[in-house]
């Protein structure tokens, strides 16, 4: 069964007052669907780090979550500017946030990572100039639902 | 399983069914329906918000009566550290345990000492290698039973000491029966509290099978006796053999329990919408850097308890000067080893906290995906205005309401008004169009 989009959250850049209001949201959903506390955290830190990063360094975009018996899916979609180097942004520690966002606590570098850590699938396209999608696949060892 | 006990209770030839506690309430386990408040069981955890706000007082605590101590022979009064921020002379603080025997009590244990045997206790947890980040409270029971309720997944988090009242109920009642030769069950032991989640945590231990406290009388309670006595003593205050030191009396007050257990890392938040907020960010994985978690659901901590006396920010004061006077010994310092060894075998919970599903719309996934799209077409329809006059506390509560058959869609009056409109104006059309 391919998972029906459940909801699709826009979260607009440089909006720090909102940030993490979609994925709260997306918490939410999860625990009303009944799906396992140990997977939700899983979303609810990838989502969160996937929120933020769409605050802080794009132009604005959306998540979509999908959910399925057994798995979580976000796909994340931005409208730009795209990440010059994936492989440099895939590393723990780099960030190009600037020293505004990292007084607020932001910008350590961890947000990618994290994703990836945090996700059972983790994929990653990035256009110059288009913008950036990822895709997030998160699996309950013990199958969602029933 | 036996019904879940809860101590706040509503007495419905009080309430007038406005939506002053429906609205206020942080786990949303109010509903107005025909005119009067209910509350959801499994929701509940005590706080004792609606009890604040509720203006015709029809929202109370179920606590017990002083006389309840009769119906022990022995009887040892544990008095909550707060209790000393009730009386403007701070010290009230070393007569009050005079003032409670002429009360009536055999003994009087003060809860600020065993706060100080939790302080110790919690430290060691800390060094353990293995230790959860952060460790959380064990002490405040709504925090507690919110964790269980709204982040099942932090409950590993929380320390598996038991609570400063239960730690002193298990010490007191130990030495009052080795010292006057008396069998345990002859002894009652009663906590004085400030709020209604410590008689809800008697009742329903969290954590443990039964509690060593017999019962919990509010400082309400209390209070004008006690008051009474204070003012008629013509003692001196003995603060040479008051045992509590000034970081168990800081308890009382948010922030106290975190200096207690000395970890700098540490993070103190009081107010039960505060704490949801930073469990939030902790269950996000935002703040890594805090080791400790003390979680008051009171404004000011215990001090601000909705069964206290005297304004919370006057009692927390009184705390903190009270604490000035008192030794400055640390909690590792004040309680030798010998004492916590004793406490051992009782110390920790041996139960495991479970998580408690409130929000899950059905046991099977596929219903509850159908009742989330059924929902979120309701809400769509609905005005937006969350207020509350459905009998829900949002709009999103009434849509999730009606889908689980709890209410039907013209408990909303906007659409009610609106379904009237169109009614009257067919009626319009219809009387136009058979006018003879």
């Amino acid at each position: 069964m391919s998972g029906a989009i459940c909801e699709s959250y826009a979260v607009e850049a440089g909006a720090f007052g909102t940030a993490g209001e979609a994925s709260g949201k997306i918490k939410g959903v999860l625990r009303k669907l009944g799906v396992p506390s140990a997977l939700i955290r899983r979303v609810a830190v990838a989502s969160y780090e996937v929120e933020l990063n769409l605050v802080i360094h794009s132009l604005g975009g959306t998540i979509d979550l999908s959910v399925e018996p057994g798995s979580v899916v976000l796909d994340v979609a931005d409208r730009g500017p795209g990440i010059p180097d994936l492989a440099l942004a895939m590393q723990e520690g780099w960030s190009t946030a600037s020293d505004e966002v990292r007084m607020l606590g932001f910008g350590a570098g961890m947000g990618l990572p994290n994703m990836k850590r945090n996700a059972d699938e983790f994929a990653i396209q990035s256009e110059m100039g288009v913008g950036t999608r990822i895709h997030m696949r998160f699996r309950s060892p013990e199958g969602t639902g029933t | 399983m036996s019904k879940y006990f809860h101590s706040v209770t509503l007495d419905v030839s009080k309430c007038v069914g406005c939506t002053s506690c429906l609205k206020r309430c942080p786990t949303e386990a109010i509903r107005i329906r025909k005119g009067r408040a209910r509350i959801i069981d499994e929701r509940c955890i005590d706080c004792g918000e609606c009890i604040r706000v509720c203006p015709y007082h029809a929202k109370g605590a179920v606590t017990s009566p002083l006389s309840i101590i009769n119906r022990f022979r022995y009887k040892i009064a544990l008095p909550a550290p707060a209790l000393y921020g009730q009386f403007k002379d701070l010290n009230a603080a070393a007569l009050i345990p005079a003032a409670l025997r002429m009360m009536g009590f055999d003994h009087v244990s003060e809860v600020a000492h065993g706060a100080d045997i939790v302080s110790r206790a919690v430290m060691e947890r800390l060094e353990k290698p293995d230790c959860p980040t952060p460790l959380i409270s064990s002490s405040c029971p709504a925090v507690v039973r919110l964790i269980q309720t709204r982040f099942p997944e932090l409950i590993g988090n929380i320390v598996d000491v038991k609570s400063p009242m239960e730690v002193t109920a298990i010490q007191a009642r130990r030495a009052f029966c080795e010292a006057q030769g008396v069998p345990e069950d002859e002894v009652g032991c009663f906590f004085i509290t400030p709020c209604a989640a410590k008689m809800t945590a008697i009742r329903n231990p969290l954590g443990h099978e039964t509690s060593a406290v017999n019962g919990a009388i509010s400082f309400l309670e209390v209070y004008g006796v006690l008051s009474d006595l204070l003012r008629k003593n013509t003692a001196k205050p003995d603060f040479a053999h008051f045992p509590a030191t000034s970081f168990g009396v800081n308890w009382a007050r948010i922030g106290g329990e975190a200096i207690s257990v000395g970890v700098n890392e540490a993070l103190a938040v009081d107010g039960i919408d505060n704490v949801i907020r930073v469990l939030e960010e902790i269950e996000n994985g935002r703040l890594p850097e805090v080791k400790y978690f003390e979680g008051l659901a009171c404004l000011g901590g215990c001090v601000g308890g909705p069964l206290t006396f005297e304004n919370m920010f006057i009692a927390r004061n009184r705390i903190r000067l009270l604490a000035q006077m008192l030794p400055k010994t640390r909690p590792e310092r004040k309680i030798p080893d010998e004492e916590l060894e004793a406490l051992r075998d009782q110390l920790y919970l041996d139960r495991p906290l479970k998580p408690l599903e409130t929000v899950r719309l059905d046991e099977d996934f596929k219903t509850a995906m159908d009742k989330l799209s059924r929902i979120e077409k309701l809400r769509k329809e609905l005005p937006g205005l969350d207020c509350g006059s459905c009998g829900s506390p949002t709009c999103q509560a009434l849509a999730e309401d009606i889908v689980q058959g709890y209410a039907t869609e013209l408990n909303c009056i906007h659409l009610l008004k609106e379904r009237l409109r169109i009614m009257a104006s067919q009626m319009v059309e219809m009387s136009e169009a058979t006018r003879e």
